[in-house]
């Protein structure tokens, strides 16, 4: 048996714990309860319960592939590190000041989300870099000395440094952190041009300080998981999935963790993304929809779409601004309050709200009969006939219609004097109006329709309504793939090693300087390089380039990607040539007249992945008899229809069940609604079409 | 039973719509004040005018006055003579939202080749000519180009003569115009949405759901106002002004169901540009009473008419025609201040105290010392807010806008806009009002020409002379402050230089506090101190802080 192939994908999620192992028979999986005080145990659990199955060898195992939310819920809980924070002088409360707006702006209460580190732990030096780099006021070593003796009589367990224009130039920085490692050469020690090389100030500032206030915590979980699985009989080297969909060691992650804050997300989005490619599909929205909410994300020729800054921790109803900003390379992705477990209730007009609070797993929904009583989303599905009260999660958890009717009479019902199938259709509808919103909004910031994109969904809530979306949004073609409950753990395994190395350069496209670019592209790809050697070996790479660039005087970059190569001065009309098509491509139109520049450049270099086997793909087929028939409330419709009721392994390749129907498995049920037809596929996967298209494609 | 229901989802849908319609011109505006500021607004009404739903934007100025202004284009325009493909606009301060920068664009929209409704969007631009954004012009005729309502395209046809007039005057024509198409595009981009909407529901007109909108919201407003106790609550409030003090004076009249604010006993116009059209002062009394009152209820007819607002005609917050109104936010960002404290006789423990409220914008003209260095001229624009009132409950943010919305701009990228070093943008120590509850900090700001540059800025900033007061015992906020870093005073108001090597410093109001100071808890005052919130003397004086 060839060993080498037996990788293992690892997921840690805030309630589960899941495992894929990806051996010469295929893909095995396993899920465990997270272990808060020991995450390691639950991972070698879950790894042991999965080999068994697979019948791999612990010993046989090749590489072990992780991701984490635990990264995100110690910034979220502010369980971090005992802090410090260096900065410039009459920078101090830049962390503090954000940008200086409210987020709601009809609440007189408002809260803003606190700094990392409270002020007296912010301690500044006099010192100043010009907006090109050059030095304004020099570093004086006497008071950089007092400082660093101050530091440490702190008692800090962790510093962060960020100076203005340390993208720019970096001596300062590196200066202190040269002081602070002489006087305590154990001291975690992040410096935000290494961590965060970008212009913005409290983007940079903030990322930095998550770093350092994460570091200590992070780098000591991995040494003891790494140490784990070793005493355990696992030797295989540990890589760790980071926010922008790639693989670094796990050294890098123990130094940079704020780069691992999105994993689990970008494993979810690569598993779609490996879909993608299996079908074929150039334009695909992925829907990953859990028990508190749900996540979208463009999906083009195989490659998630990338940001370079994101929010964590949102502290207000997922609202923009209402957390922190992060500048790291991130998988692109809107994350909406809405699962299955988000609470609705009625407001001051007497109309239903759905989420952004969730009944979560404790106490869960109503019918969960685990003393819930607020109605939520899968109360509503149950009382529609989504959601079998007999099969839930494998029969584990039997489901209480009457608690439903119950919750939904008590919150909904009096209010507003509809019946409870009527407020349970309202929850729904709602629920699903808010998803499909946020995708409509995601799509047009994007410059793209939506309709021309085909849905992939995943997430134990997708399969109940990804259906209802699609007919909300025009969307076509839906595709529920398999394993959908623990899609981030396959994901990983399907992803590159990969590295992005990013730095501010500020330049006018009509004084673009190619010598000083081309030397940062070189230093920024030899960075880039020796982290994806460090994983992939000698293994074959692509390098992929970006240039962040706007109108003069514009607030925002757009990103422009570009063909990686040693500039030459004429070059400037191309490079605004590509600006000008993905300008147009984003609003539309140009503007003649405005002077171009670059503010920041980013490189990727990724490993290249074998080629994905394709699907073998059926858009119709031979109908299935459903021996079984079942109810449920179609939305569109206003009404209860008759569905057929099918196994998930009766509808083999080819297989075809027109819609209403329901497709049933261990876990979970898809809803096929009325104007839909749902057909196998060769891997495995539902196809869900439109009927009206399905002609259109057939009669073609 | 599912009627209901469907009108709540498409309630929902528009408000979406209108969200989406205000990112999309947010995105692809030129004017830093509506990308970094939201300085705009986005609406759908429907066929008689009343408006169905409205974006939350930076700009409450923009909340009621876009309210109003698509009746004025109907009647302007005439009904007869509204067509498929028609696009209108304005920059009327008086039947828009207050001075001439900002521009209106509404667009009728059709449904099988009936009149159904009209989107509506507006912007601030860049440049409109005149003198610039600032409150030196004495009559609206120095502001700028004026553009009555008129079509800026008839049934599709844009309307060339116009755009060329509005090409040679203004500094900025390429992404002034381009920012005007952009607006007319947003409204498209609506109507496809509503378009879509209406087949996915079937419905083939706007006024059953406009009707089901604006009652709804009129109900639950009205419920809000009649819980209020009756009464009349007056108050008043003295700022800065141009050159000489403004007092801004409230009667809130509370009858049932009715409530009213009245300015009489206001102060008359000032010959500065610093007037307020009637609709911009009824915008904020109106966002201060809602926020107070209904946060809730969204955006539209039924929800903003229930708030009567009304002024002497002519006085500085009604300002007549042909009144210079350029920086009308300035005493417009104050209007809620006074609002709220005349509410708060009314609703105790619910408003907070007074705040800085006036934005501290800075136009800075970045000029070469040297005219023949050949070193080109360059304008930056900062926003900059201090400190909100301390709350009933808790204390005002520090260095945050409000009633504005706007967001500050990355000093660093403020750096790469023209040649100026920003020393210093930090909290100022001590500027929070004393009180159980603290009021927001402002801000320090130093600002120095580069190396071969001096700079002129217009200010525009009140609460020098009238500092935020308190609520209930909470002490007055710091009082703002120009000068230069060697000591030497500069005015509130009008153009000023800075010289090279000479530092601009600007103190930042901060908020007022609420409740009596020796209520704040002790180890909260040592923690404000340790933090260097409030200055030691403070602690000990205000605070009654003992030990060391």
């Amino acid at each position: 048996m060839n060993n080498s192939k037996i990788r293992v994908g690892v997921d840690i999620g805030g309630t589960f714990t899941d495992v894929a192992i990806e051996h010469p028979g295929g893909i095995e999986t396993a899920k465990v309860l997270t272990n808060y005080a020991e995450p390691e145990q639950a991972i070698l659990d879950a790894i042991v319960k999965a080999a068994d199955r697979a019948g791999v060898a612990l010993a046989d195992i090749h590489q072990v592939i992780h991701g984490t939310t635990l990264v995100t819920n110690a910034l979220i809980e502010r369980r971090g590190a005992k802090l410090a924070f260096i900065t410039t002088e009459g920078f101090r409360d830049v962390v503090e000041m954000r940008s200086e707006n409210r987020f709601e702006q009809y609440d007189l209460n408002l809260e803003l989300p606190k700094p990392l580190v409270p002020r007296k732990d912010r301690f500044t030096l006099n010192e100043r870099m010009s907006a090109e780099g050059d030095v304004l006021l020099a570093l004086d070593p006497a008071e950089v000395e007092a400082l660093v003796a101050r530091v440490l009589a702190g008692g800090y367990d962790a510093v962060a440094v960020g100076f203005l224009h340390s993208y720019a130039n970096t001596a300062h920085e590196i200066a202190v952190e040269a002081a602070l490692r002489a006087a305590a050469p154990d001291l975690s020690i992040s410096i935000s041009s290494v961590i965060s090389p970008q212009m913005r100030e409290f983007e940079r500032f903030n990322t930095v300080i998550a770093n350092a206030y994460v570091q200590p915590q992070v780098a000591s979980y991995l040494d003891r998981l790494v140490a784990k699985l070793r005493a355990d009989g696992i030797a295989a080297p540990v890589f760790m999935m980071h926010s922008g969909g790639g693989l670094i060691s796990v050294e890098t992650a123990s130094r940079e963790p704020v780069r691992l804050l999105e994993s689990g997300p970008a494993g979810g989005a690569i598993y779609a993304a490996d879909f993608a490619k299996a079908h074929g599909l150039e334009k695909v929205l992925s829907f990953d929809m859990g028990g508190t909410t749900a996540k979208i994300c463009l999906i083009e020729d195989g490659t998630p779409r990338t940001a370079n800054t994101f929010e964590v921790a949102r502290t207000y109803r997922f609202k923009k601004g209402s957390g922190m900003p992060v500048s790291t390379p991130v998988v692109e992705m809107v994350e909406i309050g809405a699962g299955g477990g988000s609470i609705a209730h009625v407001d001051s007009m007497g109309q239903i709200r759905v989420g952004p609070q969730s009944a979560a797993s404790e106490p869960g929904p109503a019918c969960y009969q685990r003393g819930g009583v607020e109605p939520t989303v899968s109360d509503s599905n149950l009382m529609l006939g989504r959601l079998d009260p007999d099969n839930f999660a494998g029969g584990a958890i039997p489901l209480s219609i009457a608690l439903s009717e119950q919750a939904l009479m008590s919150r909904i019902c009096e209010a507003t004097g509809l019946s409870a199938r009527d407020a349970a259709f309202g929850v729904t509808e709602m629920v699903d109006e808010n998803m499909a919103n946020a995708a409509r909004v995601h799509t047009v910031e994007n410059g793209r329709d939506i309709e021309a994109f085909t849905m992939i969904a995943f997430g134990g809530g997708a399969p109940l309504h990804a259906c209802r979306l699609c007919e909300k949004l025009g969307i076509d073609a839906l595709i529920i793939p398999p394993g959908a409950g623990v899609g981030s753990a396959i994901g990983f395994l399907k992803a590159p090693f990969s590295y992005e190395a990013s730095k501010g350069i500020f330049q006018r496209l009509n004084e673009f300087e190619p010598d000083a670019v081309n030397s940062a592209l070189k230093s920024l790809e030899d960075e880039a390089r020796s982290f994806v050697k460090a994983g992939a070996g000698d293994a074959d790479t692509t390098t992929k380039l970006t240039a962040y660039m706007r109108y003069s005087g514009q607030g925002y970059e757009i990103p422009v990607v570009l063909p990686y190569r040693t500039f030459a001065p004429e070059d400037r009309s191309a490079l605004q040539a590509a600006f000008e098509d993905t300008y147009r491509m984003l609003f539309g139109r140009t503007i003649e007249g405005l002077a171009v520049e670059i503010t920041n450049w980013s490189l990727v270099v990724a490993s290249v992945l074998s080629e994905v086997p394709s699907a073998s793909r059926h858009l119709t087929g031979l109908p299935v008899d459903a021996r079984r028939t079942r109810q449920f409330y179609d939305a569109a419709l206003r009404d209860i229809v008759t569905a057929s009721e099918v196994d998930r392994e009766s509808l083999t390749p080819g297989a075809v069940v027109s819609g209403p129907a329901v497709v049933v498995e261990r876990n979970t049920s898809t809803i096929v609604t009325s104007a839909y037809t749902v057909t196998g596929q060769g891997d495995g996967s539902l196809l869900l079409q439109r009927k009206q298209s399905v002609q259109n494609e057939v009669a073609a | 039973m599912t009627q209901a229901i469907d009108y709540q989802i498409m309630w929902n849908r528009l408000i979406a719509v209108v969200e989406e319609q205000a990112t999309t011109m947010i995105r692809t505006a030129f004017s830093t004040s509506v990308r970094e500021a939201g300085d705009l607004s986005a609406g759908l009404f429907d066929v008689r005018g009343r408006m169905m739903a409205q974006a939350v934007t930076g700009t409450p100025g923009h909340v009621n006055a876009m309210a109003e202004s698509v009746t004025h284009f109907v009647r302007e325009i005439g009904r007869q003579n509204i067509f498929e493909g028609d696009v209108f606009i304005t920059n009327d301060p008086w039947l828009g939202t207050g001075h001439l920068h900002d521009i209106t664009v509404v667009s009728p929209t059709f449904r099988d080749g009936r009149h159904i409704g009209f989107f509506a969007c507006t912007a601030h631009v860049v440049d409109i000519g005149g003198r610039g954004f600032g409150p030196d012009g004495t009559e609206v005729y120095e502001e700028g180009l004026q553009i009555p309502i008129l079509k800026f395209a008839e049934r599709g046809e844009v309307d060339r003569t116009l755009v060329a007039m509005i090409r040679a005057n203004t500094r900025e024509p390429d992404p002034v115009v381009g920012d005007i198409y952009s607006l007319a595009a947003c409204n498209e981009a609506g109507d496809r949405r509503l378009q879509s909407m209406m087949a996915e529901f079937g419905i083939d007109e706007l006024e059953g759901l406009s009707d089901f909108i604006v009652d709804t919201s009129r109900a639950a407003t009205l419920k809000r106002i009649a819980a209020l106790p009756d009464g009349e609550f007056i108050n008043e409030m003295q700022v800065d002004g141009y050159d000489i003090p403004v007092r801004m004076a409230v009667k809130l009249t509370v009858e049932g169901e009715r409530l009213k604010a009245d300015f009489d006993g206001t102060s008359g116009p000032s010959k500065f540009g610093v007037n307020v059209p009637m609709v911009y002062t009824r915008a904020y009394a109106c966002y201060g009473l809602k926020c107070a009152i209904a946060p809730a209820v969204p955006n539209n007819t039924g929800s903003l008419e229930p708030f009567v607002i009304t002024a002497p005609d002519g006085c500085i917050l009604a300002a007549r025609r042909p009144a210079p109104v350029s920086t009308r936010h300035v005493l417009g960002h104050l209007v809620p201040d006074v609002v709220l404290g005349a509410l708060h006789k009314c609703l105790p423990k619910v408003v907070p105290a007074e705040g800085a409220s006036a934005l501290w914008n800075i136009q800075i003209s970045a000029r070469p010392t040297d005219p023949a260095s050949g070193l080109r001229n360059r304008e930056v624009l900062m926003f900059n807010s201090g400190g909100t009132g301390a709350r009933p409950a808790a204390d005002g943010l520090s260095a945050t806008a409000f009633p504005s919305g706007v967001s500050t701009m990355s000093v660093e990228a403020t750096e790469h806009v023209g040649p100026i070093v920003v020393w210093r943008k930090d909290l100022r120590e001590g500027s929070g009002g004393a009180g159980q509850f603290r009021g927001g900090l402002g801000q320090t700001i130093e600002i120095e020409p580069r190396q071969g540059y001096d700079f002129y800025f217009n200010a525009m900033f009140d609460r020098i002379e009238n500092p935020a007061r308190g609520r209930d015992g909470g002490g007055l906020g710091g009082a703002g402050k120009v000068a230069l870093a060697d000591g030497m005073k500069l005015a509130g108001k009008g153009r000023q230089k800075v010289e090279n090597g000479s530092r601009l410093v600007l103190s930042l109001p901060g908020g007022g506090g609420y409740g009596a100071p020796n209520q704040r808890p002790k180890d909260q005052v040592q923690a404000d101190l340790d933090a260097g919130y409030i200055t030691h003397q403070q602690a000990v004086e205000d605070y009654g802080l003992t030990g060391d």
